[in-house]
């Protein structure tokens, strides 16, 4: 016995010092020590087997997965010691995250991808079909093709945790379920819920995927014991699956449960062909209703579905994988798997980690969006002040952070007790006690210099050295606030974009005297609220602002020109923006776009030219200031579902005709006039240094003013539609409209030269 | 002086048995037996300037299934036969003690200070005050300490202490809406209004709130979470079986040999003379193993067996100063030194209150766990007295989660709940306490100890523990 482990423990050292080829020759089953991704071991009569990537955070499917998981199942299968298996995962907060992506983006044909697909499918399928129950333990997200994998299986249990996650994300990646999940999971939830899953794409908890019948058993997370909570929780998953795994064999645990009333009733009446249809129709409709038909996979997920339940599984995996293989090449999903990288690279600090944590946050200003940073705050354990000037402020801004905890104890994502401790980090003040220990001044003040300046004043006056000061605002440069400050290393901008809560972008600008630590803690402050960061270079109208306000100004005019607010609205969205341009200027508040336009068209005169602004001045004289005054383009009404144009604003607009010019005037004209302003202002953004990147452009321009996904964003949109091709139109408009429409030099020499590309 | 004298007296035998240790271990074999005799003169734990607060007595109500003999009662009137039992024990006049304090868990709403409408009821004099503390399982040893600390500070002389519960009967509550809409009636004025307002009451207003025996920061029963803290220590099935079976065959081998002398006999109104608990049924492991998990189904390890069940008692002590029993005439039954309280996370550390609590008072009192002859640990599952063993046994807990050097170190079993515990006697909340110490005093004079411990978990993640030590004979 001793014998045998000291070769184990000699064979294992020979595999990490030399080269794997060398060691090969040597050890005895050079299939067991090839393998890096999936082990197992046999535990009584059940094979226990583990996936852990070794190269990363989380398991995905890749090839090297697939293989050794194969090979092992092949194992298992021919060995007659072995009854059952317990598949999981060693990795304390993911089972498997999904198919790797790589993988998907390293082929260059569909047919590429629809071998990859069908060999998935190959795969689990004989896991399905096992002569010996295989019970999948999942412990932390369980996503994608890790959950096609998991619903392969005989059995599954799933812990408690709040990571815990499964779910079919493909479609935000414009992707589906390659791996036979839109065949597989209609019949284990049923199509109603199917549909849902796989065309949100939402991530299920542990308790509602068991109520679903997603799987079959949960097992509790457990606290510190003799390991730490992660450690035994998993082992004691494996315990219970490994008992589980047995029970089946034995036949004490029945596969299937008995269906409820509610159940059997559902079935019967899905039995029926035009129920089904009913269905399909309804799904079909709602999508179209949301994408405008702009994006291919929810349409094709409903095909791949239909043809599985009506014409077999044999049609149904065919079109699954034909499919999957066409997605995998559309401009769409690249557009969206762009976004995702994108996103996950924007989740990082580029500037280190500063030197100081911030502990104590304070917010000056309890408005929609001082209260918005705070409820973002409270809940990550920092400590925040929340000073306003009045009681009334101060309560409406508290009320709104204990609203927006209370709707999470109402949708039951945390309890009532975590509100309340959540909330005992809140302090609502109206003066500076306590400003000398605030590691974070964040301002969501009035947007006026001089005010701005005020509270800066303030503020340094009573905070220690190293309190860095961050404004909160959407247009005016730092700079020019920072220039009121003793410490200009200490200010920096932190743009949140409204509401707080549910807006994922925060776009940081750095002046030229902010320190790098500054950045830094910025940005830590940032990912710690759960956002996604880009940071900028000061100006006016920074990133975000200055590619909006051409846009607005333009969607003036085309109001101007006789449109009305729900044309241009419906104009916008067909092209994928999540909200049209009108409705947008009532939300943003049409004082604030008053403030804007005439701000930087000031800062860059006849650029940001185009609509008059004096429409939304007399608007505003008028008390038409958006949403929040009850009447901008649009007249809001609580309790109002379907908006009505404000009678009022056609005798505005009439006042400010403007002729329309045929040749720039049909529908796509509108629509390219307002984009390709929108894209050269964020090329020039590129151009002046004020972007780092244009991925960082990208992901401000779709997470912070809801540029179409689909597109993934303007860099993405002209390496994709062709930046030539978009300098034509500008030309075009420019005839008519004159140096609005003036391509920049960097959008021209993409245009002269096709190769170039910004993104590689 | 006198007291310096006695001391440096005391402390003689000490130095002496270690240089018999030290002596006799060349010896070999014989050694540690020796030893052993010998440390049964251990010094004492009296402290200059620290007054000696002594128990004199201490009893108890039979403790019964809750939904048996004491069903019609109501709470107080458990206290007050326990109380009634302890005057009878002690003759000690009815206007002798100068505070009374009660801990109950469940409150009856009619009698929420349960402690003042007991004493009343118990003919103890009207001029003596009387309050109620609660504080989950350890209730009743709050009433304990809370006494301890009036005597201490000069307040007091001679205080009773006890708890009771009764589960057979507990406040089941309308629900909130109905609540409101009947407040509002009675604050209503017209005809109209009233009628609007009971017009107003739905199907969904009758349901009614029952009492949550869950937690109220976590939402989760006690015995779920008790079932997840033997998982994570690891507790096997059959090791819970075990200590369960353990508890009911001690708990009756005491009942048989009359060492349960705290329990006193009770007449209930209406019903015969209980004079037994009677929840102790030593059962065989095949007949527990049996069972189905209660909590945690199907794969869970805490069973309808190895559970403490729902209870009905009470239980009384007298504490006194030293010098005031002397002077009464009273013959203590043990000091009682050095208590703690502790607390921790409520949700997975919500029962390991004896692992925080037992290190801790062990260094006040300046004592090590060798040094203790008795110990009495609530159970209040064998679960979480299983994980509390490991907790105890395992240096990675007491590196990570206690900021200790290595483990804190078990009890031997052969000292441990020799007679029975919560488990097998059964567990009335508020009561448990006063039942513990006393059965620790009782047990160092059988046993011929000279210290116990006592300590307990309860809801909330909270803990106690106490170190009482032998009267000298």
């Amino acid at each position: 016995m001793a014998g045998v482990r000291a070769l184990g423990v000699l064979s294992r050292l020979s595999t990490r010092r030399y080269a794997a080829n060398t060691s090969r020759t040597f050890s005895v089953a050079p299939a067991m020590l090839a393998r890096t991704h999936v082990s197992y071991e046999v535990k009584d009569d059940v094979a226990v087997v583990r996936m852990n990537d070794p190269n990363s955070k989380v398991n995905t499917i890749s090839i090297q997965m697939q293989n050794e998981m194969t090979e092992v199942m092949n194992e298992l299968w021919a060995n007659d010691a072995v009854k059952s298996a317990v598949l999981i995962s060693s990795k304390p907060g993911c089972f498997i995250a999904g198919a790797d992506i790589n993988m998907i983006q390293a082929c260059s044909s569909a047919e590429e991808v629809t071998k990859l697909s069908q060999e998935g499918q190959k795969m689990f399928e004989l896991v399905e079909k096992s002569p010996k129950p295989i019970v999948a333990a999942i412990n932390g997200s369980c996503l994608g093709g890790g959950l096609e994998f998991a619903i392969a299986c005989q059995y599954r249990i799933a812990t408690k945790s709040k990571k815990t996650v499964l779910g079919t994300p493909e479609v935000m990646l414009g992707l589906l379920p390659g791996a036979g999940g839109t065949q597989r999971l209609p019949k284990m939830v049923g199509l109603p819920n199917a549909f849902d899953m796989m065309l949100t794409g939402r991530n299920i908890r542990a308790d509602k995927a068991k109520k679903m019948g997603l799987v079959h058993h949960l097992v509790d997370p457990l606290g510190p014991g003799l390991k730490s909570p992660e450690q035994r929780t998993m082992d004691y998953l494996e315990e219970v699956a490994i008992q589980f795994a047995k029970g089946i064999v034995d036949k004490k645990i029945p596969l299937q449960k008995d269906k409820g009333m509610m159940q059997k009733i559902q079935d019967y009446v899905m039995s029926f062909e035009f129920v089904r249809n009913q269905i399909y129709k309804t799904v079909h409709g709602k999508v179209m209703k949301q994408s405008k038909g702009l994006y291919p996979a929810p349409l094709k997920i409903i095909e791949c579905v239909k043809t599985g339940v009506e014409q077999g599984p044999t049609a149904g995996y065919l079109a699954e994988s034909q499919n999957f293989g066409q997605l995998a090449m559309t401009a769409e999903s690249s557009a969206l798997i762009g976004l995702y990288h994108g996103q996950v690279a924007c989740k990082k600090n580029r500037f280190g980690s500063p030197a100081k944590e911030v502990k104590t946050l304070a917010i000056l200003g309890a408005g929609l969006m001082g209260a918005g940073i705070a409820q973002v705050t409270v809940d990550k354990g920092v400590r925040t002040i929340l000073k306003d000037t009045t009681v009334q402020g101060l309560a409406r801004g508290e009320e709104q952070v204990y609203k927006g905890l209370n709707d999470k104890t109402k949708k039951k994502s945390i309890t009532s007790f975590e509100r309340d401790s959540i909330l005992s980090n809140l302090c609502g003040q109206l003066d500076y006690k306590g400003f000398e220990k605030v590691d974070m001044v964040i301002e969501a003040v009035f947007e006026d210099i001089k005010i701005k300046h005020a509270v800066l004043k303030e503020v340094e006056a009573v905070v220690s050295p190293h309190c860095i000061f961050a404004s909160n605002t959407s247009a005016l440069p730092i700079k020019d606030i920072a220039a009121a400050s003793k410490r200009p290393d200490k200010v920096i901008g932190m743009h949140y974009f409204s509401p707080v809560d549910k807006m994922q972008l925060l776009e940081i600008i750095t002046t030229d005297q902010t320190s790098k630590d500054t950045t830094a803690s910025a940005v830590a402050v940032g990912l710690k609220q759960g956002k996604v960061i880009i940071v900028v270079g000061d100006g006016p109208g920074f990133y975000t602002t200055r590619c909006l306000a051409p846009v607005l100004v333009e969607a003036v005019r085309v109001l101007q020109e006789g449109a009305d607010p729900k044309k241009l609205d419906s104009l916008t969205t067909s092209f994928g923006f999540p909200v049209g341009a009108a409705t947008l200027v009532d939300e943003v508040g049409i004082d604030v776009a008053v403030h804007v336009a005439e701000d930087l068209g000031k800062a860059f005169g006849s650029r940001f030219g185009g609509g008059n602004v004096d429409v939304l001045k007399t608007m505003v004289e008028l008390g038409f200031k958006g949403r929040k005054s009850g009447k901008g383009w649009y007249v809001y009404e609580p309790g109002r579902k379907i908006k009505e144009v404000n009678p009022e604003i056609g005798e505005i607009l009439e006042n400010y005709r403007m002729k329309a010019n045929p040749a720039v005037s049909s529908d796509s004209d509108v629509q390219y006039r307002l984009i390709s302003r929108f894209v050269n202002e964020a090329v020039l953004c590129l151009q002046e240094g004020i972007l780092n990147g244009p991925l960082e452009g990208d992901i401000g321009a779709v997470f912070g003013l809801g540029f179409p996904p689909c597109l993934g964003g303007p860099f993405r949109f002209l390496d994709s539609f062709g930046a030539d091709k978009l300098v034509a139109k500008m030309q075009q408009f420019e005839a008519v409209y004159g140096n609005q429409f003036s391509p920049c030099q960097l959008l021209l020499d993409h245009a002269k030269d096709s190769s170039k590309k910004f993104h590689k | 002086m006198a007291s310096m004298l006695l001391n440096s007296v005391r402390r003689c035998p000490v130095s002496t048995s270690w240089a018999v240790r030290l002596g006799t271990r060349a010896l070999g074999t014989t050694a540690p037996l020796q030893a052993q005799l010998q440390t049964k003169s251990k010094k004492t734990l009296a402290r200059p300037g620290v007054k000696n607060i002594v128990l004199v007595e201490g009893v108890r109500t039979p403790f019964l299934l809750s939904g048996t003999t004491y069903a019609n009662l109501m709470p107080h009137d458990l206290a007050r036969a326990a109380l009634q039992g302890l005057l009878n024990k002690t003759s000690l006049p009815k206007d002798a003690v100068d505070y009374i304090i009660y801990g109950i868990v469940i409150q009856e709403v009619k009698t929420s200070n349960v402690a003042r409408e007991a004493a009343l009821g118990a003919g103890f004099s009207d001029k003596i005050p009387a309050h109620t503390v609660t504080m989950a399982c350890i209730s009743s040893n709050q009433a304990m300490t809370s006494a301890v600390g009036l005597i201490a500070a000069g307040q007091c002389d001679a205080v009773v202490a006890g708890g009771a519960e009764f589960m057979s009967d507990v406040p089941i509550r309308h629900s909130r809406k109905m609540r409101k809409t009947m407040l509002a009636l009675n604050r209503a004025k017209t005809l109209g209004q009233k009628l609007s307002l009971i017009g107003s009451i739905r199907m969904s207003h009758l349901s009614p709130e029952l009492p949550a025996v869950a937690e109220f920061s976590t939402a989760e029963t006690m015995g779920h979470s008790a079932d997840r803290l033997a998982a994570a220590f690891g507790v096997s099935r059959l090791e819970q079986d075990e200590f369960a079976l353990r508890s009911h065959t001690l708990a009756k081998k005491a009942q048989d040999d009359g060492l349960l002398e705290d329990v006193i006999t009770f007449k209930v109104p209406g019903r015969d003379i209980v004079s037994k608990d009677n929840g102790i049924r030593p059962s065989s492991m095949e007949q527990m193993a049996k069972l189905k998990p209660a909590f945690v189904k199907p794969h869970g390890t805490v069973t309808a067996a190895n559970s403490s069940f729902l209870t009905d008692g009470a239980s009384a002590v007298l504490i006194m100063s030293e010098e005031k029993a002397l002077a009464m005439g009273y013959k203590p039954k043990a000091y009682l030194r050095d208590f703690v309280y502790v607390s921790q996370d409520p949700k997975d550390q919500l029962l390991l209150g004896p692992t925080y609590s037992t290190p801790k008072v062990l260094e006040r009192a300046g004592l090590s766990m060798s040094d203790i002859d008795v110990f009495e640990f609530h159970e209040a599952f064998a679960g979480q007295i299983m994980a509390n063993l490991k907790a105890m046994d395992s240096d990675w807990f007491g590196q990570t989660y206690m900021g200790r050097k290595a483990k804190v170190g078990t009890p031997p079993m052969d000292k441990f709940n020799l007679w029975g515990g919560s488990l097998s006697l059964g567990h009335p909340f508020g009561a448990t306490g006063c039942r513990l110490v006393t059965t620790v005093a009782h047990r160092l004079k059988k046993e011929g100890g000279q210290y116990g411990l006592v300590a307990a978990c309860a809801a909330g993640g909270q803990g106690h523990a106490m170190v009482i030590e032998a009267y000298p004979q």
